[in-house]
């Protein structure tokens, strides 16, 4: 579960984010919905507590981000926008340094590597260097440093981003198959991709959270493009881009 | 500590998947060779001049350590200054730059866990790199007869040396996400603890003297001539530990900016 309140962040007199507040529960997979530049990156690395916020609170799974930052480190997943590969290193070398930072016991390892290969359809690719592997499998080798260490929490950069359709489709249906019992923010701008796997969508415009609302609810049979534009233009009508 | 071998393990193995780790190790010894070969020659050639004079005062003189081992150590701790900052300047530059850096600032590992993981990595390479150059001393022990004390000596003022060289680099490197930036300013900053005595003698007596212990050549002359004082030693553990919290301040500020 995910509570995040009132959080601002600036940069010098730039505010990325302004006062947003919402939550995930668990087993709910959030879409994070807005323009390119609307603050979702900076939301999303103050959560995973890459970037300290200029105020509000994050709670992850009950603990707060700043005070028990280790705790909320060891219980989330993350996959930056470009994932955070060693370019020079093999699929497995570099799953289980991960898995070793991410405090997974050394007798466990092999096994929790494996499983993240497995899950992740990597199998075939373990001895190749990550480096050399097309964009679709190192969005899944970014997928399966998430979750080598079983997170409860993951929080997804845009994961689809820049690939094409066919691995769009797999890596999709991969998120969902490895949501199960999780709390999942996933970031994006495409809105197919909420319709195809959110349950619920939190837009966020210039900094703000215009809505934060069940899909099923907030559309109610209208094409989720139609409300999206409807409310990233609403308000500031002058400045609103798509 | 099984995190910090994991990144040190990790990096290590980054420089040898790299072409750079055999182009500094190959440049090394190379430089290393030809100096060490240029001064037995020298060595050889004032040794048949005093012989061939009949001049015992002069042979007297004359010996491995001083002759030899104490010049080539001078030379490799210039080559060090000019060749660590190019083994440190990716640690941290290398990680901003390619998103990994996020991995590990998200990972349940403290930002202790992360300096000190970076700083075995690379003291490991250099630990390698001086390791390699025991060859030349080897070979004076086999054909001669060196005073194996002194060579321990100035040896282990090489590597102390080259660990404070790494440790200043990775401060360097935590600064920026450009590698040439951190090189260069690393470069700069052992150049300057490097020269930084030479307006000893002219500065008065105080400034002097301070000038001389920030110098990192006295402290290493000593270790050189054979005398291993604590003072030396302080030293060079003051310049690893305040440039390692100075590192870890720097990264951690991430956290609180």
């Amino acid at each position: 579960m995910i509570e995040v309140r009132d959080l601002t962040k600036r940069y010098g007199d730039l505010t990325a984010v302004d006062h947003v507040t919402f939550t995930a529960q668990k087993g709910e997979i959030v879409g994070f919905l807005g323009p390119n530049g609307a603050g979702k990156t900076t939301t999303m690395r103050v959560i995973t507590g890459f970037l300290p916020a200029t105020s509000g609170t994050v709670k992850v799974e009950g603990f707060d981000i700043f005070d028990d930052s280790h705790e909320v480190r060891k219980r989330i997943g993350y996959l930056p926008e470009s994932p955070p590969i060693y370019a020079d290193m093999t699929v497995t070398a570099y799953l289980q340094f991960v898995g070793r930072i991410k405090g997974i016991p050394r007798a466990a390892l092999n096994d929790a590597v494996d499983r993240a290969l497995e899950r992740c359809g990597l199998t075939e690719v373990t001895r190749r260097v990550v480096g050399h592997l097309s964009k679709g499998f190192r969005q899944r080798v970014g997928l399966a440093q998430a979750i080598i260490h079983e997170p409860s929490v993951l929080v997804l950069d845009e994961p689809t981003i820049g690939l094409d359709p066919r691995q769009i489709r797999d890596i999709r249906s991969l998120v969902r198959e490895l949501a199960g019992q999780r709390t999942v923010i996933l970031s994006t701008h495409i809105l197919q991709e909420v319709a195809q796997i959110c349950q619920k969508v939190v837009i966020i415009n210039e900094g703000r959270v215009v809505v934060e609302d069940q899909i099923d609810h907030l559309t109610q049979g209208a094409p989720l493009e139609e409300v999206f534009m409807r409310y990233i233009s609403g308000g500031r009508g002058e400045e609103a881009t798509g | 500590m099984r995190n910090i071998l994991a990144i040190a393990a990790k990096d290590l193995r980054s420089q040898f998947v790299s072409p750079i780790a055999y182009v500094v190790l190959t440049g090394f010894l190379l430089l290393g060779g030809w100096f060490f070969f240029n001064l037995l020659a020298r060595f050889n050639f004032l040794l048949n001049m005093y012989l061939s004079f009949r001049n015992p005062e002069a042979m007297e003189r004359l010996n491995l350590n001083e002759f030899v081992i104490a010049p080539l150590l001078h030379n490799l701790s210039v080559i060090l200054v000019i060749l660590v900052p190019v083994i440190t300047m990716r640690s941290f530059a290398e990680e901003k730059r390619s998103g990994t850096y996020e991995l590990l600032m998200t990972s349940p590992i403290s930002v202790t866990e992360i300096v000190l993981g970076k700083f075995f990595g690379a003291f490991g390479f250099v630990l390698i790199m001086v390791g390699l150059t025991a060859v030349y001393p080897l070979i004076l022990v086999l054909y001669g007869d060196p005073e194996a004390g002194v060579i321990l000596s100035g040896f282990l003022g090489l590597l102390l040396l080259a660990t404070a060289f790494v440790s200043v680099g990775l401060l360097t490197s935590s600064f920026t996400d450009n590698q040439i930036i951190a090189a260069v300013s690393c470069l700069v900053g052992l150049l300057l603890l490097y020269v930084i005595s030479w307006p000893a003698e002219t500065a008065g007596a105080n400034l002097g003297a301070v000038l001389k212990y920030l110098s990192l050549t006295e402290h290493f002359g000593e270790m050189v001539k054979g005398v291993i004082d604590t003072r030396d030693l302080m030293y060079f553990g003051s310049v690893i530990v305040l440039a390692l919290f100075l590192t870890q301040r720097s990264v951690e500020s991430l956290r609180w900016r």
